[in-house]
């Protein structure tokens, strides 16, 4: 299984499940969610967690900036 | 999991919200583009440092509600008024950042004189222009950016160019003018895209601080509850026809 590199945070109170990120992410870590917010929206979350690059490509395309990323340092050997 | 956990602390950030977006939540629709395009504001805002000094002037439309979401002064226009109005403020207080944010049917409809002119006095503002081809707060009717063939409201047959004429290319008309010094058509549907509209957005502000005149950002956007498709669908359909119409890229840049 690959390790993680990166992950996400989101905001699933404010996400409005527009799926965009969804369609964005370059190895489909994000899933929307089975489960709906207090406003009734199929929130995103992180389905796949192991796939997530850190590339930021979710936070930077989300709408309502409900994506927060962190990326992992490189270890040095 | 466990590797998840770890990853998520303060020194792995790598990209959070702008602290000069408020966190009320935007009013637009899922997938709205007009979230994207506040946030690369107020990002761009918060990157040359200028949160006290910049004024932006809110149109009619979608967008009206500018004001509740970037933590900046605001004036509020009457509709397609914005760019007199910041003709007015830049000129009352030139060391202010001047921006107006504005749609299709605010810029290139109701206030296509005072856009134009505007431009053509070269007024040192920047300009934000929302292009989805559609009037997305009154119900999806037809605007003058509408594609031909392309579905409305007003319209359900699609646009007719024999009896409403064709879409103006906005941009196109003003980069014609001398006044203004940067044109560009921008979108914000991939995130490859997005990253280029900030550019161009962070370009047009520093323009403003070099007395350069008046820049113009069109961004083609989706309203996919107008157009009656989900968010993504109409990324899709922007790609594939609006693209073609309103071609990406410079226009101008003196």
């Amino acid at each position: 299984m690959a390790k993680a590199k990166g992950a996400i945070v989101v905001d699933t109170e404010k996400c409005k499940g527009c799926g965009v990120c969804v369609s964005t992410c370059p190895t489909q870590v994000i899933n929307l969610a089975a489960d709906v917010n207090g406003k009734g929206y199929h929130y995103a979350y992180m389905g796949n967690p192991d796939a997530c690059i850190g590339c930021a490509n979710c936070g930077v395309i989300c709408p309502d900036t409900c994506i927060t990323v962190y990326r992992a340092k490189p270890v040095k050997a | 999991m466990s590797d998840t956990n770890t990853i998520i602390s303060p020194e792995n950030l790598i990209y959070k919200k702008t602290d000069v977006l408020l966190d009320n939540t935007m009013h637009y629709c899922p997938g709205c583009s007009h979230g994207t395009v506040h946030k690369l504001i107020a990002e761009v805002i918060d990157e040359l440092g200028i949160q006290e000094t910049t004024i932006g002037i809110a149109p009619v439309g979608c967008s009206v509600l500018a004001y509740n979401y970037i933590d900046i002064d605001w004036q509020e226009a009457a509709h397609g008024r914005a760019p007199a109005l910041a003709t007015a403020v830049k000129r009352l207080m030139p060391e202010k950042n001047v921006f107006s944010y504005q749609g299709d049917g605010d810029l290139a409809a109701i206030g296509t004189a005072e856009t134009i002119h505007a431009c053509n006095r070269g007024e040192n503002i920047v300009m934000i222009f929302i292009n989805n081809g559609i009037y997305g707060m009154t119900g999806g009717q037809m605007a003058p950016t509408t594609l031909p063939g392309m579905p409305a409201s007003t319209c359900p047959a699609g646009r007719d160019v024999s009896h409403d004429g064709a879409p103006i290319k906005i941009s196109e008309l003003l980069a014609q003018l001398p006044g203004t010094c940067y044109v560009t058509r921008q979108a914000v549907h991939t995130a490859a895209n997005v990253r280029k509209a900030k550019k161009a957005i962070r370009k047009a502000f520093e323009n403003q601080q070099a007395n350069k005149g008046t820049s113009l950002i069109e961004v083609v956007s989706t309203c996919n509850s107008g157009w009656k498709m989900s968010p993504v669908q109409a990324n899709k359909w922007m790609e594939e026809h609006m693209f073609s119409y309103y071609p990406l890229g410079d226009l101008k840049d003196e």
